[in-house]
């Protein structure tokens, strides 16, 4: 009668510090990989002492400080914030495969950086990582706008995704227009951003997105609570308290600025925010929020550090796109997720 | 005793326009209301109103001595509860995980349950008979356990008002009764108003202390149970033909069937209803006869017969009807005769029987057994 995926409340806090315990090893292992696998390979025993003394052979450092540890970083930063930013669509639309990739939330946004990079670059200026995640969030928000209007419209949750998905191609396709009308050298670089890629960012950028992510993701914590009565539907959580009308604003910000942060770095990047809550939920055995939501950070940044290994490695010295390899992983998981429910007969 | 719950001319719809109006309530602490009426008349539009889901059109509703409109919604949420029809879906949940959920309100910033929360939730799941469901995922409890623990829910919030919208839906007979005798209990023993919308017209008589009468515009009827229970009242409410619903035994009854008598049950004691019912399933309409019009097959015949033959009251059966109810038998086809047992009262009856015997009618004791040229024509 009982099922082994709900554990017993007994049992429960066990679960997840051993839970909490396997991710936090698997994100110092993929990190540590990160740092250590590349063109020129470091040995492990040299890694400790390259990243806390400095020290060591002087290209060696040179390659981990300025390439590799900034890489590594921004896929655990911003794989942990598009989680989260997964996480929160899902909470607000009710739909397990919500997330700012099929929603078209991520092209919004690419969008509205594309037209930022190539008036300033046209100009002659560089643009600010400030610059940068405020065009961002501008399309994120414009385009989420757009979703949460269409949501009102349509019954299906397959429908909603088809519309988000939609979103996206015209989202991509002017991108492109503008990318291809605007091409000149300065502008080769959006070429690949708009492919999506960890790479590149410099140490400001990082510091930038560490700031920006961090804050968004403390104020999801702390809407810990009431994301649990909104779990239970709009009705309900009205009678528990929530002030729903402030909720699902904050919802939309919160979840605009991380996906519009993580595109104004990395550019668009598939999957990563529907397949990490979903493993999350199914590892740990609960969907409460005050677990879900650091757990699914910490899975955000260790699947990003795993699929941006990968990207680079698998076919080294050529470079896959990141999408793709999140792509791999992630659109399995969506298509098993659509299936269950078909079954389940929602 | 006092108020904890009172409407003030109030007036409920949607976008500004009132469908219902004029509505004032006065419960006292410990009343079960119940709200009935047909379909779409009003009754959830009402329940959302009290719920604070709906602005009031007009007017205002009072939790105990404040103004709904002026609750926060922390503090509405440990005024009131509610149950709601829709189906929660949850992911990954125990029931004592939903029922836990109820402690919201009492909660801190993240929503940490404490001893006493924990206390509260076992106390309320062990009131619904719901404690030994504690582990099981609440997408796999039944209809009847999901709804114990919706109330459990309710419950550990504790709130002075619990709505209710529609609670014995998907139920069945011996979960309805169980859910609404708790619901009782709870009204009785702590104190809570309990306001539920019903469509069980024979629960809501039995369960309330006031009902709600609710189809359209105003509100037709509010009062005790006994009130508006009164003859007639309930198909006049509905739209039913007169006499289509019997107060007294709660029992629904087709419309009977056309025409001139053409079978006579002889019954009396409630033997007569199996006969009534069955010839009414067959559409053959008949004449009954001879009773007291104290008896259950009196009410029940008068409305499915085509003729009763009856006193009134307590009036002793005299050779004045027996000669009309036998003049009637003579022109029918066939009789049915019900009765086993004869004794001072209904002597009559076995006369009865015995001169259609004597006419050459064919006399059976049940439906089944009439002869095939009684059944209707094809």
């Amino acid at each position: 009668m009982r099922k082994a995926a709900t554990t017993t409340a007994d049992a429960r806090p066990a679960r997840y510090a051993i839970c909490f315990a396997v991710l936090a090893a698997a994100l110092i292992v993929f990190a540590a990989l990160n740092a250590a696998i590349g063109s020129v390979s470091i040995s492990l025993q040299e890694l400790p002492d390259i990243v806390f003394h400095h020290a060591g052979d002087l290209t060696s450092v040179q390659i981990v400080w300025q390439i590799r540890l900034p890489r590594l970083l921004t896929a655990l930063i911003l794989g942990g914030g598009l989680a989260l930013a997964g996480f929160l669509l899902q909470t607000f639309f009710n739909n397990p495969i919500a997330g700012p990739f099929v929603l078209g939330i991520s092209f919004g946004a690419k969008l509205a950086v594309a037209i930022l990079m190539v008036f300033v670059l046209q100009a002659g200026q560089a643009v600010s990582s400030a610059a940068l995640i405020g065009a961002a969030f501008v399309g994120a928000l414009a385009t989420m706008g757009l979703v949460v209007a269409m949501a009102g419209k349509v019954e299906s949750m397959s429908m909603l995704i088809v519309v988000g998905v939609m979103i996206g191609y015209i989202c991509s396709a002017v991108t492109d227009f503008i990318v291809t009308f605007a091409d000149d050298a300065s502008i080769v670089n959006l070429h690949n951003w708009s492919q999506g890629s960890f790479s590149g960012a410099a140490w400001s950028d990082v510091q930038v997105m560490a700031v920006v992510i961090t804050a968004t993701s403390v104020a999801v914590f702390c809407l810990a609570k009431p994301i649990g009565a909104y779990q239970l539907g709009e009705h309900y959580a009205h009678n528990m308290g929530v002030n729903v009308k402030a909720f699902r604003v904050s919802l939309v910000l919160l979840a605009s600025l991380l996906a519009a942060c993580v595109t104004a770095f990395a550019g668009p990047i598939s999957f990563v925010g529907i397949a990490v809550p979903h493993l999350i939920r199914g590892f740990f055995g609960t969907a409460k929020p005050l677990v879900v939501i650091p757990a699914c950070f910490l899975g955000g940044a260790v699947f990003c550090l795993g699929c941006d290994l990968l990207a680079r490695t698998a076919f080294a010295p050529v470079e896959i796109n990141i999408s793709s390899v999140t792509a791999a992983f992630g659109a399995p998981i969506v298509i098993a997720i659509m299936l269950k429910r078909r079954a389940g007969g929602d | 005793m006092a108020s904890s719950f009172r409407t003030e001319r109030l007036a409920v719809g949607y976008h500004g326009k009132p469908l219902v109006r004029d509505i004032v309530l006065d419960l006292p602490e410990g009343t079960v209301l119940s709200l009935i009426g047909p379909n779409g008349a009003g009754k959830s539009t009402i329940l959302k109103t009290i719920a604070k889901y709906l602005a009031a059109v007009a007017g205002a509703v009072y939790i105990g001595q404040r103004p709904l409109a002026d609750l926060s919604s922390g503090d509405l949420a440990r005024q009131v509860a509610v149950v709601l029809t829709d189906r929660l879906r949850t992911e990954l949940m125990t029931c004592e995980d939903v029922v836990a959920t109820g402690r919201y309100p009492h909660t801190g910033r993240f929503g940490v349950l404490g001893r006493e929360d924990r206390r509260q939730v076992r106390q309320a799941m062990e009131l619904l008979h719901a404690w030994e469901l504690r582990d099981l995922d609440f997408r796999q409890a039944s209809d009847g356990q999901k709804q114990r623990v919706m109330i459990a829910r309710a419950l550990c919030q504790e709130p002075r008002v619990i709505v209710l919208d529609e609670p014995t839906a998907y139920l069945d007979v011996r979960h309805k009764l169980e859910l609404l005798a708790i619901l009782r209990g709870l009204a009785k023993q702590r104190g809570i108003t309990v306001v539920m919308s019903l469509h069980e017209l024979d629960m809501a008589q039995k369960i309330s202390d006031l009902i709600l009468c609710v189809d359209g515009d105003v509100i037709s009827h509010y009062g005790p149970p006994a009130e508006i229970f009164a003859d007639g009242q309930i198909d006049r409410i509905f739209g039913l033909p007169h006499g289509a619903y019997d107060p007294l035994s709660g029992s629904l009854e087709f419309a009977p069937p056309a025409g001139r008598a053409e079978v006579f049950v002889i019954a009396g004691g409630g033997s007569g209803v199996p006969a009534y019912r069955a010839l009414q399933r067959q559409g053959v309409p008949f004449a009954t006869g001879l009773l007291h019009g104290f008896d259950i097959d009196c009410r029940i015949g008068s409305k499915l017969a085509a003729e009763v033959f009856a006193t009134t009251g307590f009036e002793a059966i005299g050779p004045e009807l027996f000669q009309k109810a036998l003049d009637r038998l003579g022109a029918c086809r066939a009789v049915v005769d019900c009765l086993t047992d004869y004794g001072p009262l209904n002597e009559f009856n076995r006369t009865l029987a015995e001169r259609a015997a004597a006419l050459g009618l064919p006399v059976v004791a049940a439906v089944c057994d009439l002869p095939a040229q009684v059944q209707p024509p094809k």
